[in-house]
């Protein structure tokens, strides 16, 4: 019977190209200070994969090229060669061609040659050049090299049996099991190919890999004698996933994507502690189920609010049941909406509760007097966001106390409080959350980063814009600190703090002034934030301003509008001019209010920067959820984001700084854009 | 199910009417077909971009043909017809006077169409397609949308 293999084309490109996004990940991610050698064992595995994968399907020009990089891979995991960025970039690049490579066979065309023959020869420049030793692999320097390792260092015997395998396989097979480890016996009868290898590698990654061949059925691994491991077999386990699906293969593990998403997620193991306290008592959804789950919730009870209208003529007498029925379903509703929607949305609190604990210990260990404030506790962020900003602030607050503020005698010599004062505040700032973490401190030293920088063999000038010497602080490995103490200053960190928060889509910014203390800025997204919002009318359309950058609403008199330059104009409020921006002319709202003392005149804030916007009329206030407008539509200026009403219309959010941008860019003023958020 | 090609061969195609003339799109690209209500309007946005409504939860931009083809009489009332499209990973709401059928047309009905340069960039037309005595044109709807033309994506975007 002879299958025809191209069935299996779509399979393999899916998977290699998830194996590809995975590897892409890891690289991102990975240390290069100090890698870690479970996401290299990771990446190797994955090159590794797509290898098997590509020469059975005859991909020759994927083959070679994955096969000259997971060489290169497996050098790297063993400590032969030293990461640098330019080797990651390298890498990150030949993972873009592997993706070029793969779309060129998945349509059918040759990868160009070009392009191929360049990587392999880059691939093998560094194998040249950059290899310490230069030995092939061998598995003698293996056990020291991964002592951390432990789960998968232990080599071990595995006996695999494959059936139904054809005769001019076997060798294929054979050749490719050899790349696992010493293959002591090979034995082939009946279509039957029974090979006993002694390797490291995971049982997983072994299945993963023949599964591109083979199907799960044909596969059976067992693990017979540790021939060199000294512990007893039971006691040298593989990774935790390894078990399930060591015994599931026998009985027709259909799945062997399953298995293969259980290895590709090396990540878990950093949080073992966390998971397992409220492991009984929580359950981890997919953010993606939960937002599914809040357009359907949103959707009901507009279904619900839309029956509700059509039964309100009824007699009463007539249908009490059914109108009984709608009074409950109508309070169900919005039960099941506003529980749904606390499954996401949480306090800023939860993150800044653990701050004072925090600070008071640290502060009495390091002999400082410091005052703790937080502002905007209750500002509600994305529970995936709280999450992972945890981790940064813990990290920056430390940072704070140590380098920051200074000994309470210092303080008092420069003619401060003796007590610091450390401020964390939250509050949402247009289609963002905007974290700040600042002291009373000292500021950062500049002359101290730049020497320290070129110490460190950063490229630097000293005409560098201040904004560009702060940044230099979150180059890996980077430390000011004279001594490294427990606290900080071993220099692994401000660097993570900036790739986590830019992998959640947020950027970290430093405002810092000589004497007077920093700030640490952090602007993140608001993918599903809710917002506390006045709902405003402008002419027909309803806008939202979102609560937080509303100061006041008032009503203007004649006198206290003053023109500028014959046109602009600009209110007079309690001894200050505010710039006034009319909503009808920015958004073009046909028949809006335009008389400025026959509407309302909302005084906003953000930035720092005060205006005031005209609109028609307020409605009411409202919690929305905000919905990114740029999904399937474009960025517009003047709005961060839309909403849906509870009548199943949508309505757009005001962006306040965008919109005094556009005003003040309207009275033609070169605006000096000041750290401008986005 | 059976051709995954691209090409015009036997492939369905979803006839909509704008003014006299009828169109035909990929029938594969349509996710749904709706009225049109709740349209809320997007500021300094093309005249043919009506604004975007709420399909479930999701926000979609709407955008009317017929004002960017300039024919027939952008009208809205009961009977106007939305075809909701799904193109790569977006969600685009289409207006049209209606929606009369769904045709499988073999390559032998489909003729090269001549260059026109109007309203209507001949780049963004497969073909002609001939049925009886109907003439059908045969919209590359996603290459239309993802086109900077509509202004439905960022220019800097992909």
């Amino acid at each position: 019977m002879s299958m025809d293999i191209t069935e299996f084309y779509q399979t393999f490109f899916e998977e290699a190209e998830e194996l590809l996004n995975e590897m892409e990940h890891l690289l991102l991610d990975i240390d290069i200070d100090e890698p870690d050698s479970e996401q290299l064992n990771a990446i190797f595995r994955a090159a590794h994969s797509i290898k098997g994968g590509a020469g059975t399907f005859g991909f020759t020009v994927l083959q070679e090229t994955t096969h000259i990089f997971e060489n290169l891979l497996d050098r790297a995991r063993h400590n032969e060669l030293t990461l640098d960025r330019e080797i990651i970039d390298i890498f990150l690049e030949t993972k873009d061609m592997l993706t070029d490579q793969l779309n060129a066979y998945r349509n059918q065309e040759e990868p160009d040659p070009e392009a191929f023959e360049r990587i392999c020869n880059t691939l093998k420049r560094i194998a040249e050049e950059r290899v310490e030793g230069g030995a092939p692999k061998v598995a003698a320097p293996k056990p020291a090299a991964q002592p951390a390792a432990g789960a998968d260092a232990a080599a071990r015997v595995l006996t695999l049996t494959l059936t139904k395998i054809e005769e001019d396989e076997k060798d294929t097979l054979t050749e490719e099991l050899a790349l696992f480890g010493a293959i002591k016996h090979s034995e082939f009868s009946e279509g039957t190919l029974t090979v006993s290898i002694e390797t490291q590698e995971p049982v997983d990654d072994i299945e993963a890999v023949l599964c591109f061949v083979l199907d799960a059925g044909q596969i059976s691994i067992k693990e017979t004698s540790g021939a060199e491991a000294s512990e007893p077999v039971q006691s040298a386990p593989a990774p935790v996933a390894e078990q399930p699906s060591a015994s599931a293969a026998q009985p027709a593990a259909k799945k062997p994507e399953d298995d293969k998403k259980a290895t590709a997620k090396p990540a878990a193991p950093k949080k073992p502690a966390k998971a397992g306290n409220g492991s009984d008592a929580s359950l981890r959804v997919s953010t993606e189920k939960v937002d599914q789950i809040i357009n359907l919730v949103g959707e009901l009870v507009i279904t619900q609010s839309m029956l509700e209208q059509t039964t309100q003529g009824l007699d009463p007498v007539a249908y009490g049941q059914l109108l009984n029925g709608m009074t409950q379903l109508q309070r169900n509703a919005r039960d099941l909406q506003e529980a749904v929607m606390s499954v996401r949305m949480m306090p800023m609190d939860y993150v800044f509760n653990r701050f004072p604990r925090l600070v008071r210990d640290l502060a009495g260990k390091l002999g400082k007097e410091i005052e703790l404030v937080t502002v905007g506790k209750s500002t509600e962020l994305d529970k995936g966001l709280i999450e992972r900003i945890i981790d940064p602030l813990t990290h920056l607050v430390r940072n704070c106390l140590d380098h920051g503020i200074e000994l309470p005698d210092k303080r008092e010599a420069a003619g401060k409080h003796r007590v610091g004062k450390l401020t964390l505040s939250a509050q949402h700032q247009g289609g963002n959350i905007l974290i700040e973490v600042s002291d009373d401190g000292a500021g950062l030293n500049r002359e101290k980063i730049l020497s320290k920088a070129q110490s460190s063999g950063i490229q630097i000038s000293d005409t560098m814009s201040d904004e560009d010497v702060w940044q230099l602080i979150f180059a890996p490995g980077f430390s000011t600190a004279d001594e490294i103490t427990d606290v900080s200053g071993r220099g692994v960190g401000m660097d993570v703090v900036k790739r986590n928060i830019q992998q959640m889509g947020g950027h970290v910014d430093i405002l810092s002034q000589a004497g007077k203390g920093s700030t640490t800025r952090i602007v993140l997204p608001l993918t599903l934030a809710i917002l506390d919002g006045m709902s405003v009318k402008v002419g027909d359309e309803v806008f939202i301003l979102p609560l937080g950058a509303i100061m006041e609403s008032i009503q203007v008199k004649t006198e206290e509008i003053n023109k500028v330059a014959g046109q602009d104009q600009v209110i007079y409020v309690r001894g200050e001019y505010l710039p006034l921006v009319e909503l009808h002319k920015v958004f073009n709202v046909p028949s809006a209010q335009t008389d400025v003392t026959q509407g309302i005149v909302m005084i906003v804030q953000s930035e720092g920067r005060h205006c005031a916007l005209l609109v028609d009329q307020l409605i009411g206030q409202h919690q929305v959820v905000v919905k990114n407008l740029e999904t399937n539509y474009r960025k517009v200026p003047g709005i961060s984001a839309a909403t849906i009403m509870g009548d199943g219309s949508v309505a757009l959010i005001l962006d306040v700084p965008a919109l005094q941008r556009i005003s003040r860019d309207r009275r033609g003023e070169s605006s000096r854009s000041s750290a401008t958020v986005h | 199910m059976t051709d995954q090609q691209h090409d015009v061969e036997g492939n369905e195609f979803l006839i909509f009417r704008i003014g006299e003339e009828e169109y035909g799109i990929d029938i594969l690209k349509v996710q749904e077909i709706r009225g049109y209500d709740g349209v809320t309007r997007i500021a300094n946005a093309p005249e043919f971009i009506k604004g975007v409504t709420n399909l479930r939860g999701v926000i979609v931009p709407i955008l009317d043909l017929r004002i960017k083809f300039a024919v027939g009489e952008a009208q809205y009332n009961q009977q106007t017809v939305v075809i909701v499209l799904n193109i790569g990973h977006r969600v685009v709401g289409v207006v049209v006077d209606g929606v009369s059928d769904v045709l499988t047309l073999s390559p032998e009905q489909i003729k090269d169409s001549p260059d026109f340069g109007t309203a209507l960039s001949s780049e963004f037309i497969m073909g002609l397609g001939s049925i009886e005595d109907r003439m059908l044109i045969l919209m590359d709807i996603e290459k239309m949308m993802s086109s900077t033309e509509m202004a439905l994506v960022d220019e800097v975007a992909a």
